[in-house]
């Protein structure tokens, strides 16, 4: 091709934090080659959600969750990242600006986004080591660190940031204190009552406050030892978080010799006042007098300024209304507008109901609402934030207005919701944080065809950020794409709102090969997930790659890391394997010596032909194992969510009704299927002829022999509910129930969910569906056979053998 | 409880294994050192106050471990079993120094 393109502009943004890095996401979206970029950033950290600091600091997220734009982002869209190397001076008149480490990088637009500085009063003390600030990852690091060897923490300040301070730092052990100026908590955005009904619940957290309380000196010689206030009481703290506020970082831009108030001054368009090839957008920023620190204005912020950066001059900036959250797990708190009657046409309607715990304040002017303040129950936040923010006329349902929306508008009857949000205009605010409408939402729905929660969030970012207007996402997800979306199946756990076929089809399909990548890909809540989903994922994963995955045992339940069943009283039952039930005189008096020697409290024989060992103490399992294997014998796994036992009868060997040699046939079944790992335990029997002495017919697999060959039977088990199995079908040869049995198991390991028995799973899936994969589709069952086979190559290894020198196993002792 | 604390060390970073536990002997009983993803480490009484499950065997999650016997969560910075379940481990002072793992002794 002949064309030539013009040559592109240089943008340079110096602040990688959460304003700039949004501009820059809106404004590829709207020209992405307009501009070759460059990116400053003075930590060296890609983006990351600032907002969620607190959240990492109280362990509910960690540092990687927070990103939001990975080092990938940059390289993807062609950005130059200089990360950890902060921009020192800014010259107007070459149009370049000057690293600390001496890089030297021209503009033709210029993009500021320096963000705030932590304000920090002058006072006596503030150099002291144990002194820091909260305002990035250096500092929750710092207070990280301090939670695990320090025991006293006094946080200074008890607006949103302070108390978040210090409820993250209560919830890693800490004893905290607060020092509040005011009388009463988060004055700017809480009237008075709500403000101490949030002291009382934060003081019955066991966080002390020390309010009216104006910090003179931070005690301390060689650390910080404590503060003492003006009133003379002294609060004694081992680390000392300073909170109070925070200030726009405007030194570069001041300079530069740009003009600057508190804020550096922007016009509409978020330009500079001063030159209109430099634009600042975010906390650094100050518009029409006003400077800002809450993310929704900046978001706003940062579509304008894309949009005149991509060329659109008409974009002009509008500050909107305004509403609060404290992100403080179980405390709800929502403030918009203006907290108390400041006019005299101004009035207050309050509603109180002290047992509960909730409070909420309207302030009300010529029958529009123009502030509210809620305490306990917020659920009616956003629709209170919406009639502020749209001026709506609520003279209709003054009356009724404070007993909240399903009150108000129905006039007594409960609102359905749904028909609440179905009558929502297209241009009705959902998400805040973002500001997401509800016409986007439901476009992107039909658009994208999306049917998850993650998906909307995915491509709207409405609920991704505080998460708060979740409910009413998910609703509009089930009024556009249909009630099967939100209502779908039944989530594995409280970590995620995917159920098990769901995360076992994704692991397939989208090659998820470990439990992080799992869980970071479909939206895990919970950086490590629970005990419930953990080990459930670990077998999803192993079932999927065998051979590849490597098995984490940290997500194994206690008996398959210890390979022994764990006992009321914390020790362990040891029973070695007895392939269709036989064993030996050799193997008796071998289980007899390891009895007497460690000194076994009971030897009992089990329902599954077997000998179990009980009493043995975790610290002696490994030479336990070594003197069982020493004499021939494997792990039984009578702990494992896998392969039990293969129960036998004697069969036509010696007794003189057996039709077939059903001990034979038990020891080759358990030669193939032992070791195998499944969503439950899996126990296997083969009785000799119809009288059934092994008791196949409550197995999940059981065989019978007949004259003319093996009856296979299914989906069985003893139990609370007992279930005789479902006949699947007649073979001839010993070769033929091999390939059934292997195929049948595999169908159960790739289907069932975890902890589901083959009993239950075949009553869901049903008979004729299994018959119709193992039976009737003979090219499927020999693959499905040798899937099992294959899989059977990487998970027959006596884990005894491999985990008997395993040091894990000792108890440690104290090193003077 | 008065007195003065002093450190005693019992293992490396490196032998308790992440999301896991190693049990201590001490004096007053069995402690489990916990070593979570974001290499805290905790030390609680390796008792549930609910049967005396040995909660190093445990699932550890967040900062949270799950007893082995009956399905408990205990906060590992607490001690207290989270609701509807009540119930609270002793906690043993512990401190990381570089990779060296401290135990606080009072005496």
């Amino acid at each position: 091709m002949n064309m030539i393109s013009a040559p592109r502009r240089r943008l340079v943004v110096v602040g990688n934090g959460m304003a700039g890095m949004r501009t820059i996401s809106e404004l590829l979206a709207r020209a992405p080659h307009r501009y070759d970029i460059t990116v400053f950033g003075a930590e060296p950290h890609p983006n990351y959600d600032r907002i969620a600091l607190s959240s990492v600091l109280a362990g509910e997220k960690t540092l990687e969750q927070i990103v939001i734009n990975p080092l990938g982002w940059y390289a993807e869209n062609g950005i130059r990242l200089i990360a950890g190397d902060p921009v020192v001076a800014i010259d107007r008149a070459a149009r370049t600006v000057t690293s600390a480490s001496g890089a030297v990088v021209s503009y033709d637009k210029l993009l500021l986004s320096t963000g705030s500085k932590p304000l920090v009063p002058p006072l006596p003390g503030l150099k002291l080591p144990g002194v820091c600030t909260f305002r990035d990852i250096a500092d929750v690091n710092q207070m990280m660190a301090a939670s695990q060897t320090q025991r006293r923490a006094v946080v200074i300040g008890g607006g949103l940031l302070g108390l978040e301070a210090a409820w993250g730092l209560k919830r890693r052990g800490m004893e905290v204190a607060v020092v509040h100026l005011m009388p009463t908590l988060m004055e700017r955005q809480l009237d008075a009552t709500a403000g101490q009904m949030l002291q009382r619940d934060l003081d019955e957290r066991g966080i002390n406050f020390f309010t009216n309380g104006q910090t003179e000196q931070i005690l301390g010689t060689d650390r910080v030892e404590g503060v003492r206030l003006a009133d003379g009481r002294e609060v004694p703290g081992d680390i000392v978080v300073v909170a109070i506020g925070i200030r726009p970082n405007i030194d570069l831009a001041r300079d530069a010799g740009l003009e600057v108030n508190r804020g550096i001054m922007v016009d509409d368009d978020l330009s500079t006042l001063t030159d209109k090839d430099v634009f600042s957008v975010g906390e650094c920023i100050e518009h029409r007098g006003q400077v800002f620190g809450l993310v929704a204005p900046i978001w706003e912020q940062a579509r304008t300024c894309a949009a005149t950066l991509a060329g659109d001059e008409t974009a002009t900036y509008v500050t909107p209304a305004l509403s609060t959250r404290l992100k403080i797990t179980g405390i709800d708190v929502f403030s918009a507008g203006v907290l108390a009657a400041a006019a005299e046409e101004d009035e207050e309607v309050v509603l109180q109901d002290r047992k509960r715990g909730t409070y909420r304040k309207l302030v009300l002017r010529d029958d529009r609402l123009i502030g509210a303040v809620m305490y306990g129950e917020v659920s009616d936040g956003a629709w209170y934030f919406r009639l502020i923010r749209e001026g709506a006329d609520i003279g209709a349902m003054r009356d009724r207005l404070i007993m909240g929306e399903a009150m108000a508008a129905g006039g007594g009857a409960k609102v359905d919701p749904k028909a609440a949000l179905a009558a929502l205009p297209d241009s009705a605010e959902i998400c805040g944080c973002n500001g997401v409408c509800k016409g986007k939402i439901v476009d992107t729905i039909r658009e994208k065809g999306l049917t998850t929660l993650d998906g909307v969030r995915a491509h709207t970012k409405a609920s991704a950020s505080c998460g708060s207007c979740t409910p009413q996402v998910e609703g509009l997800l089930a009024l556009t794409a249909g009630v099967a979306a939100a209502t779908g199946p039944k989530p594995m756990c409280k970590c995620t709102t995917h159920g098990h076929d769901f995360v076992r089809k994704a692991i397939v399909t989208d090659g998820l090969k470990t439990i992080p990548e799992v869980m970071n890909r479909l939206g895990w809540s919970k950086p490590d997930g629970c005990a419930s989903c953990r080990p459930a994922l670990n077998y999803y994963l192993l079932c999927a790659w065998p051979g590849e995955y490597v098995d984490d045992a940290q997500s194994r339940f206690v008996n398959e890391r210890n390979h022994a069943n764990i006992q009321k009283d914390g020790t362990y039952s040891v029973v070695p394997r007895m392939w269709g039930g036989l064993t030996t005189p050799g193997e008796l008096r071998a289980i007899a010596d390891v009895a007497d020697k460690f000194q076994v409290r009971e030897v009992k024989v089990t329902g599954g032909q077997r000998i179990d060992l009980f009493g043995v103490k975790r610290e002696d399992l490994p030479a336990v194992w070594a003197d069982l294997n020493a004499a021939g014998m494997v792990s039984g796994h009578a702990y494992a969510k896998g392969l039990r036992t293969v129960k036998t009868c004697v069969g036509s060997t010696w007794c003189r009704f057996g039709t077939q040699d059903s001990t034979g046939m038990g020891v080759k079944l358990e030669r193939m299927t032992w070791g195998s790992w499944h969503p439950h335990k899996v126990k296997l029997a083969v009785s000799g002829c119809p009288r059934n002495c092994a008791e196949a017919t409550i197995k999940d697999f059981g065989v019978v022999a007949v004259d003319s060959g093996w009856e296979l039977h299914i989906g069985g088990n003893g139990g609370i509910h007992v279930r005789a199995t479902d006949l699947l079908c007649k073979v001839t040869t010993e070769e033929e129930v091999l390939e059934y049995c292997g195929a049948f198991l595999q169908l159960y390991r790739e289907e069932a969910h975890y902890l589901e028995r083959t009993a239950p799973w075949v009553e869901r899936v049903g008979v004729a569906y299994v018959k119709s994969r193992v039976v009737e589709d003979t090219d499927n069952r020999r693959a499905l056979h040798e899937r099992f086979l294959f899989s059977q190559t990487f998970a027959q290894v006596d884990p005894w053998a491999k985990e008997a020198s395993n040091a894990a196993f000792k108890t440690l002792e104290p090193v003077e | 409880m008065e007195g003065t604390l002093s450190w005693t060390f019992v293992a490396r970073l490196a032998d308790v294994p992440r999301l896991g536990s190693r049990v201590v002997r001490t004096e007053r009983g069995d402690v489990a050192i916990f070593r979570t993803a974001d290499d805290s480490v905790f030390a609680l009484d390796d008792r549930c106050p609910h049967k005396g499950g040995p909660l190093s065997q445990g699932i550890v999650h967040g900062h949270a471990v799950t007893c082995p016997l009956h399905n408990w969560v205990i906060d590992l910075a607490s001690g207290e079993a989270q609701a509807p379940d009540i119930g609270c481990v002793k906690r043993t002072p512990v401190h990381l120094d570089g990779d060296r793992i401290l135990l606080g002794v009072v005496s």
